[in-house]
C-alpha cells in the first residue's frame, strides 16, 4: 500500500494532473464509466442495499452525471486566476489569487450512497488537479469491488487508485502523508480521521451526521392528523405491506439491524410506537415506523437514528422547537414546514445548522450552487459544484512588484519622519505624504519614554 | 485550580453572551470595531512602550507592523461588514421551481485566538477583527513571551470593548493547555508548527475547525540582475524583509536565499552595503534593530551559527552579546545543507545564502522541502516567474519584494502543507470565522409526484431529463407525449 501511495505522489509531481486537458479527459471518462456501467452499478446497489434502480438513479447516478457535466462546463473558469485590486499606493504592483491542486488526496466514503459519496468528491479532486486514493466502505462490498475493478479501466490509474478494505486498511491509510483528506461517515470516526491528520498537518473535510429535525408547523391540527396523513403517504408509496415492496432499501447489515432494534426495545420507547414496528432479521427489513413522544433521554432521541424510525416530538408552541434544536448539537440540516414568515425569520437567525430548507427535504443535495456541509458536530468543510473544486485547491496569493517604485522611507534607519510617512500611507493620505516629503508637514512622533 | 475556574467562568460568560444574540447585530459589530480603532489610537504611546520593552522595537516599526496594520484592518472591516453580512442570492435551476435560495454567513460561536510574541499586538487584534466582524464572542490568549504587550491587552481591552463578549486570559503553556481542553466553535492559532499540532489534536476531540498560521523556511530566490539600480532595490528589500521586521523573527521573513554561483559575490556585497546603510557601522548601537525576544531563543540561535561547520561559512557579522540579547545581522555562504540552520526555521538575524549552478535548480530545491508560507523571487524573467508559479507550492508568492503582501486586505494570508491551514485578512478574516449557511425556500404549490415511490420506468425517465435540465423533454414526458 505504501508503494501505491508513493507512486501516486510521484505521479502528481510529474505535473500532468495540473493540465486542463488531463482533468477534462478524466471527467469525460468518468461519464463514460457511469454510462457504460449503469447496469452493473444497479446490480451492486441491489446486492449491497436492496436499492431500487430508480432510487439509485435519483440519488447516485443521476446526481453524478449532473455534477460531472457541471464541472466540465465550469472548469476553465474555476481554474483561472482572479485579479485582486490593490490600493493606489501600491503603484506599479498587481495581485491575483491562483488556485492550485493540493497534491495527493485521500477520499474515504460511506456505505449508504457508496457511488455518490465516492465519486462526487472524486469529481472535485480531479477538477482541482489532484491525484487521489479512494477507499470505499467495506460494508457495501459489491459496490466497493465494482469501483476497485472498473475505475482503473476508465481513469488514469497512475493518478487515481481505489484501495479496498475495512478499518485496518483505513487506519493504515491514515498513517500516510496526504495533502487533503475528505471523509464521509460518523462523528466518531471523523474524530479519528482529524486526529490522524494532525501528524502531517493535513487539512480535512468531514461530512458527518447528526439528528436532522423537521419542524412542522400546523396551526390548527394536532399530531393525530399529521400521523394519519403520513400513514396515508407511506401506504401510497410502499403499498399495504411494505415488506413486499421493491421500493424500500433494506438495512445494510445485521449489526445496524441490531442497533436499530435496540432503539425500540426499551419498553417506554416501544409504547410510543403508533405505526409500524415490525422487523424481519433474516431479510434485514424494518417497517417504516412512527413513534410519538418517546422519552427524550432514550437513545433513539440522543443518537442519530440512521434508519426507518421516525419519532415525533410534540411541543406546546412550535416556537419551542427553536430552543429544543439549540440545546442539541448542530445538525447537518434543519427542515421546517411552515408558511409563516415570522417563524421562518426566527429559524434562520436563531438556529445554526449545515443548511436550512423550508417546505421540503433532502432536495438541497442536488443543487450545485449551494455549499453542502455541516457545522459543529455535523462536520467541517463543504462541497458540491464550485465548492468541491475549492475544497481540493489551495488558493495561492501572488503579488507582483516593480523595481521602479521604491519608497525610501520603508527602510531603516528609523526616525519620526518615516513614522509620519507610514501613517500617511496607511491613511491613504497621499496629499499628506506629499507634504511630508516636501517638508511642508511636521512629523508627529511616538515617544517610548513614559 | 483557580485558573481553571477563571477559564471555565469566562467561557460560560462568552457562551451566554453569544446565546443572547447580541453579537449578531450590525450595530454591535461596528461599535466593537470602532472601539478597537479608538483603543489603538488612544494608546499609541503605551503600545510603543510595551513593544520597546518586550522586543526593543522602534516606534516606526511599531506603527508600520502593529498599530497601522490594526487600524487599517479595522477600518476596512468597518466599511465592509454590512456588505459581508448581506445574504447572497443563489440561482437555482428552473427544475426547482418554485424555489429560492440564498447563502448567509452566520457566526460560529465562541472563538479562541492564540497570538504569537513577535507581533504581539497585530497578531492578537487582526484575527480579533475578523472574529468580531463575523459576530462571534472571543477569548484571546496573548503570548507570555511578550509580557508587557500581554498585560497591556488584558488591561486595555475591557476599557474599550464589550467585556462580556471579548475576554483576555494571560499565562504560559499550562494555561494554553487548559484552554485547549475546553470546547470551542473555532480556534485560531499563530505560532510554531510544533504547537500547531498540539492545537489541532485538541481540536479534533470536539471537531472544532482550526486555522493554523504557522511558519517554515521562506526562501528568496534571487535571479542574476544586471541593472545596478535593480540590484540596489533587491538588496534593500531583502535586508528589509530580514532584519527590518522584528530582526528576522517573522514568519514571512526571508529565511534563506538561493542564488547562482556567479552572482553570489555581487549579492553578498550589496547586502553588506545595505546592512551598513540601514544599521550603521556598529549595528549593536542601532535603534532600528529589534532584539532577540529572550534567552531561550538567543541560545537557540547561537547554537545554529556557532556549530563549527556553519561558523566557518559566516561572511558577515557573527558577533553577539548575551546580556543585550543582541545578535549581529549575519550572512552565511553555503552552510552545510544538513546543518540545523538549513533544516529548521531560523526566526532570527542569520541569513544563509545557498549557491546553485543554475537558478532553475531553485525550483527543485524548494520543492524538496516542506511548503513554505511564502516564496520570494527576484527576477525579470517572465518564463522563470511562470515556472515558479506553476511548479512550486506555497502560501503565497511575491515577485521582486518581501513582506508587503501582509498589508494587502485583498489577498488571502495563510499557509499550505506544513506552513498552515486556513487564511485570513480582509474578507477572508470574516469568512474564516463564519459558517456559510444555505437557506432554501420551497413552496407547497406544484408537487412533482414522480419524485416519490413506488418506483417505475416513467419516474426514472423523469429523473434522467431533470438532471440534464432538459425541460423540453421533461414537459413532453409529463404531458404524456413521450414514451
Amino acid at each position: 500500500m505504501e508503494r501505491d501511495v508513493e507512486d501516486v505522489r510521484e505521479y502528481f509531481c510529474s505535473g500532468i494532473t495540473k493540465e486542463a486537458a488531463w482533468r477534462k479527459a478524466q471527467l469525460q471518462n468518468l461519464l463514460t464509466l457511469i454510462r457504460e456501467g449503469e447496469e452493473e452499478i444497479y446490480k451492486s446497489l441491489k446486492k449491497d442495499l436492496g436499492k431500487h434502480h430508480v432510487e439509485a438513479f435519483r440519488d447516485e447516478i443521476g446526481t453524478l452525471i449532473k455534477s460531472v457535466n457541471y464541472s466540465l462546463q465550469n472548469l476553465e473558469g474555476w481554474m483561472s486566476s482572479k485579479k485582486a485590486k490593490l490600493p493606489k499606493v501600491a503603484v506599479l504592483s498587481s495581485a491575483e489569487v491562483v488556485p492550485e491542486p493540493l497534491g495527493l488526496v485521500l477520499i474515504i466514503s460511506s456505505w449508504n450512497f457508496p457511488f455518490g459519496l465516492s465519486l462526487e468528491p472524486l469529481i472535485g479532486a480531479i477538477a482541482a488537479g489532484n491525484t487521489v486514493v479512494l477507499k470505499p466502505s467495506e460494508l457495501s462490498p459489491a459496490c466497493s469491488s465494482f469501483l476497485a475493478n472498473v475505475v482503473p479501466r476508465y481513469l488514469d490509474n497512475k493518478a487515481i487508485k481505489v484501495i479496498e478494505g475495512g478499518p485496518e486498511v483505513g487506519e493504515k491509510l491514515l498513517q500516510q502523508k496526504w495533502d487533503k483528506i475528505f471523509f464521509t461517515g460518523s462523528s466518531k470516526v471523523g474524530r479519528i480521521v482529524m486526529s490522524a491528520a494532525v501528524k502531517h498537518l493535513t487539512p480535512v473535510t468531514l461530512e458527518l451526521g447528526g439528528k436532522c429535525p423537521a419542524v412542522v408547523d400546523f396551526l390548527k391540527s394536532s399530531w393525530d392528523r399529521e400521523v394519519e396523513l403520513m400513514k396515508g403517504s407511506i401506504k401510497k408509496m410502499f403499498g399495504e405491506n411494505p415488506k413486499e415492496t421493491n421500493s424500500i432499501t433494506r438495512i445494510i447489515n445485521k449489526q445496524h439491524f441490531q442497533r436499530l432494534k435496540n432503539l425500540i426495545s426499551d419498553p417506554a420507547v416501544k409504547d410510543s410506537v403508533v405505526f409500524g414496528g415490525s422487523m424481519d432479521e433474516d431479510n434485514l427489513f424494518i417497517e417504516p415506523t412512527i413513534l410519538v413522544n418517546p422519552p427524550l433521554e432514550a437513545t433513539i432521541m440522543t443518537e442519530e437514528i440512521f434508519g426507518p424510525l421516525l419519532p415525533i416530538i410534540t411541543v406546546k408552541k412550535i416556537e419551542e422547537s427553536i430552543g429544543f434544536i439549540n440545546s442539541r448539537p448542530k445538525a447537518l440540516s434543519i427542515y421546517a414546514f411552515t408558511n409563516r414568515e415570522a417563524l421562518k425569520r426566527r429559524m434562520i437567525s436563531e438556529t445554526s445548522s449545515g443548511s436550512l430548507v423550508f417546505n421540503d427535504a433532502i432536495i438541497q443535495y442536488a443543487a450545485d450552487s449551494l455549499p453542502f456541509g455541516g457545522v459543529g458536530e455535523s462536520g467541517m468543510g463543504k462541497y458540491h459544484g464550485k465548492f468541491s473544486f475549492d475544497t481540493f485547491s489551495h488558493h495561492k496569493a501572488v503579488a507582483r512588484r516593480s523595481f521602479l517604485t521604491d519608497f525610501w522611507f520603508r527602510y531603516p534607519p528609523w526616525n519620526n519622519y518615516k513614522l509620519q510617512l507610514f501613517k500617511d500611507v496607511y491613511n491613504f493620505d497621499y496629499l499628506g505624504m506629499l507634504l511630508s516629503i516636501l517638508g511642508l508637514k511636521k512629523s508627529r512622533s511616538i515617544s517610548t519614554a513614559a | 485550580m483557580e485558573k481553571m475556574e477563571e477559564i471555565e467562568g469566562s467561557i460560560a460568560d462568552l457562551r451566554t453572551t453569544f446565546r443572547s444574540r447580541k453579537t449578531t447585530s450590525v450595530a454591535w459589530r461596528k461599535n466593537q470595531l470602532r472601539g478597537l480603532i479608538e483603543l489603538v489610537q488612544d494608546n499609541e504611546q503605551k503600545i510603543a512602550k510595551a513593544l520597546y520593552q518586550d522586543l526593543g522595537k522602534h516606534p516606526a516599526e511599531v506603527y508600520r507592523d502593529e498599530i497601522g496594520i490594526v487600524k487599517k484592518s479595522a477600518n476596512h472591516a468597518l466599511s465592509c461588514v454590512e456588505k459581508w453580512m448581506a445574504p447572497k442570492k443563489n440561482r437555482l435551476p428552473l427544475l426547482y421551481f418554485p424555489a429560492s435560495a440564498q447563502v448567509l454567513s452566520e457566526p460560529l460561536g465562541v472563538v479562541l485566538i492564540f497570538a504569537s510574541w513577535n507581533f504581539p499586538i497585530s497578531l492578537a487584534l487582526d484575527p480579533l477583527i475578523g472574529a468580531i466582524a463575523a459576530g462571534n464572542t472571543v477569548l484571546l490568549k496573548p503570548s507570555d513571551l511578550a509580557p508587557e504587550c500581554a498585560a497591556f491587552l488584558q488591561e486595555t481591552i475591557p476599557l474599550y470593548l464589550d467585556c462580556n463578549a471579548i475576554k483576555v486570559i494571560n499565562g504560559g503553556a499550562d494555561v494554553g493547555e487548559k484552554l485547549l481542553q475546553q470546547k470551542w466553535d473555532k480556534i485560531f492559532f499563530t505560532g510554531s508548527t510544533r504547537v500547531g499540532r498540539l492545537v489541532m489534536t485538541a481540536a479534533a476531540k470536539h471537531l472544532t475547525p482550526v486555522t493554523l498560521e504557522l511558519g517554515g523556511k521562506c526562501p528568496a530566490v534571487v535571479d542574476t540582475l544586471f541593472s545596478l539600480s535593480d540590484i540596489k532595490v533587491m538588496a534593500k528589500r531583502i535586508v528589509g524583509g530580514k532584519w527590518a521586521a522584528c530582526n528576522g523573527q517573522i514568519c514571512i521573513g526571508v529565511d534563506y536565499v538561493l542564488v547562482e554561483k556567479k552572482f553570489a559575490s555581487t549579492l553578498v556585497d550589496s547586502l553588506k552595503r545595505t546592512i551598513k546603510k540601514f544599521f550603521g557601522e556598529s549595528p549593536k548601537d542601532s535603534n532600528s534593530l529589534s532584539r532577540i525576544v529572550n534567552k531561550n531563543h538567543f541560545d537557540r540561535l547561537s547554537k545554529l551559527f556557532k556549530e563549527p561547520r556553519v561558523a566557518a561559512s559566516i561572511v558577515h557579522g557573527g558577533s553577539s552579546n548575551e546580556e543585550n540579547l543582541f545578535i549581529e545581522p549575519t550572512i552565511l555562504l553555503d552552510p552545510p545543507l544538513d546543518s540545523e540552520i538549513m533544516t529548521e526555521e531560523i526566526f532570527g538575524p542569520l541569513l544563509p545564502i545557498i549557491t546553485l549552478n543554475n537558478i532553475q535548480e531553485s525550483i527543485e530545491f524548494v520543492n524538496s522541502r516542506p511548503k513554505p508560507l511564502v516564496i520570494y523571487a527576484f527576477t525579470k524573467d517572465e518564463t522563470f516567474k511562470r515556472e515558479i508559479l506553476s511548479e512550486t507550492s506555497s502560501g503565497s508568492v511575491v515577485f521582486n519584494d518581501t513582506v508587503v503582501q501582509y498589508a494587502a486586505d485583498v489577498l488571502p494570508f495563510g499557509g499550505v502543507g506544513q506552513s498552515g491551514l486556513g487564511r485570513y485578512h480582509g474578507k477572508y478574516s470574516f469568512d474564516n470565522f463564519s459558517h456559510e449557511k444555505p437557506v432554501m425556500q420551497r413552496s407547497f404549490f406544484l408537487e412533482m409526484e414522480p419524485r416519490y415511490p413506488p418506483w417505475n420506468d416513467f419516474k426514472i425517465n423523469f429523473f434522467r431529463f431533470a438532471y440534464r435540465f432538459d425541460y423540453f423533454n421533461l414537459l413532453l414526458l409529463l404531458l404524456g407525449l413521450k414514451k
